[in-house]
């Protein structure tokens, strides 16, 4: 043909090895972060120190002492917040990631539709009205209410969203708009919350709506860490599904996409997996669009790639964020979510002002 | 009728909007090798029938009969590798590359990973159009033609039986148009596809169908060769424009009469 012709199979298998080799390099960089993260804090640990500690808790948990000072410092008080960190930046870039894909609308993700909002109602409800709002689970089981309240609204949000899409078509400026006046909404009903409720947990609200990762114990991460998995996973196998969407519903159903299952269902995973980590964490907006976005511009657009590059992504962000928030005004703490909003709001901008988002509308 | 013969037989499909019929209880066959391009007006059902025989309108009654077996004993994904379908408009949204685009084609036949048969397939489809070389183009980047030559690559690296066209020349340029039929025809007679084209240039139905299938308020007025339907009776009164035909040593080709075609303004 022309003097340019290319072998698209060679392009394809160059270009195969990038995305792995641009996937391997951000977990490299997230173990370093994790371990630099573990060492950061008034209290000072060696390298080899926190390596060493790990792997004991990994491969022998019986010879660590329980009352061992370090031990404790690094697994029970700072691991928990990295890996919560780690859950929750994972969760919530790939819910935007896949959002974004089913919608196809560069522009949303679970703070811009307003997800976040929605779930921090829901768990302002439930710490406000404790036990009275879900009577039948029983008593040991309570602390769980957070996530299903949290997760109710949140989904409630996303159908909202959904069946406006569908009546007004899935444009940027209905999508955002809508997202904001959701927001707004369920806002008010946090205000009424915090209204209504005592001192103590206005504090716990106050602290929780700022967004941070105080709230991060063992029993966070081991609720957030599976649902978390497992929804990226289901997503994950559905990334062939996602790409054919890009080319059209119509293209999508001929090639064998169930469209509207695969919408309801991916939204549905999607908002479990955000709610689960937002009802631990407090709103942090933005990663669900930097996250996706940074990944878009390294590794293209097919999901199969872009949603671990996504999911590593948003981990880096939110664990450097949060590590940062930490240590920078040593010992006072700066909310996580504050810097994300500051970060994220700046990024949000740039890609208005770029134009980008004019593709996909 | 024997089912041996036909790769698609469509008996009674009744497509209802609403309460508007759309398409009112269409039957025809197709066998292999076959291109049948389907004429009429605006609105007269053309991207109806298409479309749901590419499995994008659901709400249908009658059956659609793929190889001798009812399309409801189908997986998607087997009606998938049998149909492969070619929309009019643009309707990429994200700025995919076009390798990403044709190997989206393989959807039905890959689970996760692309094996090299996929990827000699996807190839030896852009070669055919002449996209090879643009591999790493974005689809914004392209061309109207060039786009149309990407979803044509796609369809064709899905490995179907059937090709479904709906308008696929009606954005493109003379020189586009012809070879899209050329490449058509070359489905047809070269792979022995069968083909099933909605287009609006009557010329081109003429030229280069095997059938020719002339719809009108969601009914097929007349079904057969060329010479057969698209006589002067049928078009004028379907289309409701006075139309000549004329007879050159190239071909015969349709034409409007000008003068009395055009709408009556009145001198108010």
């Amino acid at each position: 043909m022309t003097r340019t012709q290319k072998n698209p199979i060679l392009f394809y298998l160059s270009g195969k090895r990038r995305k792995l080799l641009i996937i391997l390099t951000l977990l490299i960089l997230l173990f370093l972060t994790i371990v630099y993260a573990l060492n950061a804090g008034s209290f000072h640990l060696s390298f080899e120190r926190i390596l060493i500690i790990l792997y004991q808790t990994i491969a022998c948990p019986g010879l660590l002492e329980g009352s061992n000072s370090e031990k404790i410092i690094v697994i029970d008080f700072r691991m928990p917040r990295v890996l919560l960190a780690i859950f929750s930046g994972i969760s919530l870039a790939v819910a935007g990631c896949v959002m974004q894909a089913l919608l196809r609308n560069p522009l949303v993700s679970p703070f811009t539709l307003g997800l976040s909002s929605a779930a921090s109602f829901g768990a302002a409800m439930a710490i406000v009205f404790g036990p009275v709002l879900f009577p039948f689970i029983p008593l040991q089981y309570q602390s769980g209410t957070i996530v299903l309240a949290a997760f109710l609204l949140g989904w409630l949000s996303i159908l909202l969203i959904y069946a406006i899409s569908r009546m007004k078509g899935a444009s940027s400026a209905t999508l955002i708009l809508s997202g904001v006046v959701i927001g707004y909404i369920f806002t008010a009903g946090v205000m009424i919350m915090k209204y209504l409720t005592n001192d103590e947990k206005l504090r716990e609200i106050t602290l929780w709506l700022m967004g941070g990762m105080w709230g991060a114990n063992w029993n966070a991460v081991v609720i957030v860490a599976p649902i978390t998995l497992i929804c990226v996973l289901y997503l994950e196998s559905k990334a062939w599904d996602l790409n054919g969407l890009a080319a059209g519903d119509d293209v999508a159903k001929n090639l064998g996409v169930n469209v509207h299952r695969l919408r309801i269902s991916g939204l549905f995973v999607a908002t479990l997996a955000a709610s689960a980590c937002l009802a631990f964490t407090g709103i942090i907006g933005f990663i669900g669009l930097m996250g996706p976005h940074i990944g878009r511009m390294l590794i293209g657009n097919d999901n199969r790639y872009l949603i671990p590059c996504s999911a590593l992504l948003g981990a880096l962000i939110l664990l450097v964020s949060d590590t940062a928030a930490r240590t920078v005004m040593d010992p006072i703490e700066i909310p996580v979510g504050v810097i994300m909003y500051i970060i994220g709001g700046v990024f949000f901008m740039v890609l208005i002002l770029r134009g980008q988002h004019r593709v996909i509308t | 009728m024997n089912g041996e013969q036909q790769v698609l037989t469509v008996q009674d499909l009744s497509v209802k909007y609403g309460s508007t019929q759309v398409l009112n209880s269409v039957s025809f066959d197709l066998v292999p090798g076959e291109v049948i391009c389907i004429i009429g007006p605006n609105g007269s059902g053309k991207s109806t029938l298409i479309k749901t025989l590419a499995g994008i309108i659901s709400q249908k009654s009658g059956n659609i009969i793929l190889n001798g077996k009812n399309i409801s004993e189908y997986s998607k994904n087997a009606v998938a590798k049998t149909i492969g379908y070619v929309p009019q408009d643009f309707q990429y949204l994200t700025s995919a590359s076009v390798l990403e685009a044709v190997i989206l084609g393989r959807r039905p036949h890959v689970e996760w990973s692309l094996t090299e048969h996929d990827l000699v397939v996807v190839q030896g489809a852009m070669d055919r159009l002449a996209i090879s070389h643009m591999a790493e183009k974005m689809l914004t980047e392209l061309s109207g033609g060039e786009r149309q030559r990407v979803f044509i690559a796609r369809a064709i690296a899905q490995e179907p039986q059937i090709f479904l066209f709906d308008e696929p020349t009606s954005a493109l340029d003379i020189r586009h148009q012809i070879d899209v039929f050329t490449m058509i025809r070359e489905l047809s007679e070269q792979n022995n596809k069968s083909v099933l084209v909605a287009v609006h240039d009557l010329n081109f139905a003429y030229h280069y169908a095997d059938r020719v299938m002339l719809v009108d308020n969601g009914d097929i007025v007349a079904i057969g060769t060329a010479d057969e339907v698209m006589t002067e009776e049928n078009i004028i009164s379907v289309y409701g424009v006075p139309m000549q035909f004329i007879t050159t040593e190239a071909g015969r080709y349709v034409l409007p009469i000008w003068d009395s075609a055009a709408p009556k303004v009145s001198s108010g």
